[in-house]
């Protein structure tokens, strides 16, 4: 790639960063390039967080329907899907499906939900609990 | 609170995370080294498909070696001496970093980028193999030169160390690590062909399938064999900008690390006047426009802006392979 053809589309992915990039200048010779956004990138990136957005919604209403367990919607929270949940807390991928189900989430010891809350970092109170809107808190202290 | 720092450390913006970190390291400790020569003699350049592992639900896509591979390499390599201390308790980990930087120690972590609280929103994935620099300490707050952006940051000590024992996929356990021997000179004349020939081994002789230039032929397959999906028209949108993400998101310099490299071969034939190394880096420099290409085409077909045309994907990943497989055969003899 070309210095010149270094794309500079200000991406809102970047949050204002601008990303270091190797190209070549009107010499041939490698450069370090910074970029602020390239739109082919920024808009796989979009499409990746809308997708997980849509299914934490999705957890969200069924939660509050009585459908599904808040678990499901605090591993999408946290921008986490199933694997990662049970590689991350130790948990058979089968128990973590089950947990899932409101009965079953409703009968677990505040043991089993604490390596949930450790993996998810929040506390057991909080992971039991289903907020008022699906896209608050996406972490302590900012709201996305 | 007084401030702990250690003196005359010099922040280095870099493409990737771990490739800068150990230059910025490298050099810190007193033999100056580029981030693409770090990436280089390290032989980390990769292509790798693995659909075992899952990201996000996806099949894992990596353009370059494991985490952890560019640390390594500096001290097989290279023999610098490396001291890399995993914990067993987070309050050890957080004991060991602390006492390190008040000794005016500068130190690499290896983090999951999720926890960080300076990183932007968009870039904070469950990814548990991003490394950092501390080089000192302010009370409670961490002074972080993270590669990945333009000036050094800070980061209080709670949320580094959730970041450093994050568990899950290459968990990380609070890896701290830090040159203990530089050599001031080394012989890149004799390590250069031999990391060379390493990457050429993994590229073109790779132990398992779907590694490799065949990895990226096998992906063209497998794109034309998920037009028959049920439900191609929600997945392949998402399975084709995956590959877009793991090929221009986590830290590449562009195209998948291609360009990263591209550079690398060109300081090598300064180094060692060897002009098939400069002619390889113009090669690859191509194969990384081609990947650019591939990325457009496949969003734009994601978009509509362009109709649908798995065989055109697919084609065209075989055309990079083919540039990929002509750059490997000019440096075999190396």
């Amino acid at each position: 790639m070309e210095k010149d053809a270094v794309p500079q589309d200000a991406s809102p992915t970047y949050g204002g960063l601008r990303k270091l990039l190797y190209a070549v200048d009107d010499q041939g010779q490698y450069t370090g390039v910074q970029s602020s956004g390239w739109e082919v990138e920024s808009f796989s990136t979009e499409l990746a967080v809308s997708e997980i957005n849509r299914r934490r919604d999705d957890a969200w209403r069924r939660a509050r329907a009585g459908t599904a367990s808040p678990l499901e919607y605090h591993m999408y929270r946290n921008r986490m899907d199933f694997d990662t949940l049970a590689t991350v807390s130790r948990i058979w991928r089968w128990r973590v499906r089950r947990h899932f189900r409101p009965q079953v989430y409703a009968m677990l010891s505040d043991k089993l939900l604490a390596r949930y809350a450790e993996a998810l970092q929040m506390s057991v109170t909080e992971l039991k609990a289903l907020p008022d809107q699906p896209g608050l808190q996406s972490r302590e202290g900012d709201s996305t | 609170m007084t401030e702990i720092q250690a003196r005359d450390f010099q922040h280095r913006q870099s493409a990737h995370c771990e490739s800068g970190v150990v230059s910025s390291l490298v050099s810190h400790y007193g033999l100056p080294m580029s981030e693409p020569m770090a990436f280089g003699l390290a032989a980390a350049l990769a292509f790798a498909y693995i659909p075992m592992i899952k990201m996000a639900g996806m099949p894992l896509i990596s353009y370059r070696m494991w985490p952890g591979a560019i640390v390594r390499a500096m001290h097989k390599r290279l023999g610098i001496g490396m001291s890399r201390q995993t914990f067993g308790s987070q309050a050890a980990g957080v004991d060991a970093l602390d006492a390190q930087l008040d000794r005016g120690r500068v130190v690499g972590l290896q983090t999951c980028i999720y926890w960080l609280p300076y990183v932007p929103d968009q870039f904070r994935f469950h990814f548990n193999g991003h490394n950092l620099i501390v080089y000192g300490r302010d009370g409670d707050d961490y002074l972080v030169s993270d590669p990945l952006f333009e000036t050094t940051t800070r980061c209080p000590r709670d949320a580094m160390t959730k970041a450093r024992f994050a568990k899950g996929a290459l968990q990380a356990k609070g890896l701290m690590y830090y040159p203990t021997a530089v050599p001031s000179e080394i012989d890149l004349a004799s390590i250069i062909p031999a990391a060379i020939r390493a990457n050429y081994k993994y590229m073109m002789q790779p132990l398992m399938p779907m590694i490799g230039i065949k990895g990226i032929r096998y992906v063209g397959k497998r794109i034309v064999e998920l037009g028959k999906r049920k439900d191609r028209d929600s997945y392949l949108p998402l399975y084709l900008t995956h590959i877009v993400r793991m090929q221009e998101e986590i830290g590449s310099g562009g195209a998948g690390f291609r360009f990263l490299y591209a550079s690398f071969l060109q300081e090598a034939a300064r180094v060692t006047g060897d002009d098939r190394l400069s002619r390889a880096s113009k090669e690859l420099t191509d194969a990384g426009d081609e990947w650019r290409r591939f990325a457009l085409r496949a969003t734009k077909m994601v978009r509509g802006r362009e109709s649908m045309n798995l065989q055109a994907l697919s084609d065209q990943l075989n055309h990079v392979a083919d540039r990929e497989a002509k750059v490997w055969q000019g440096l075999k003899a190396i």
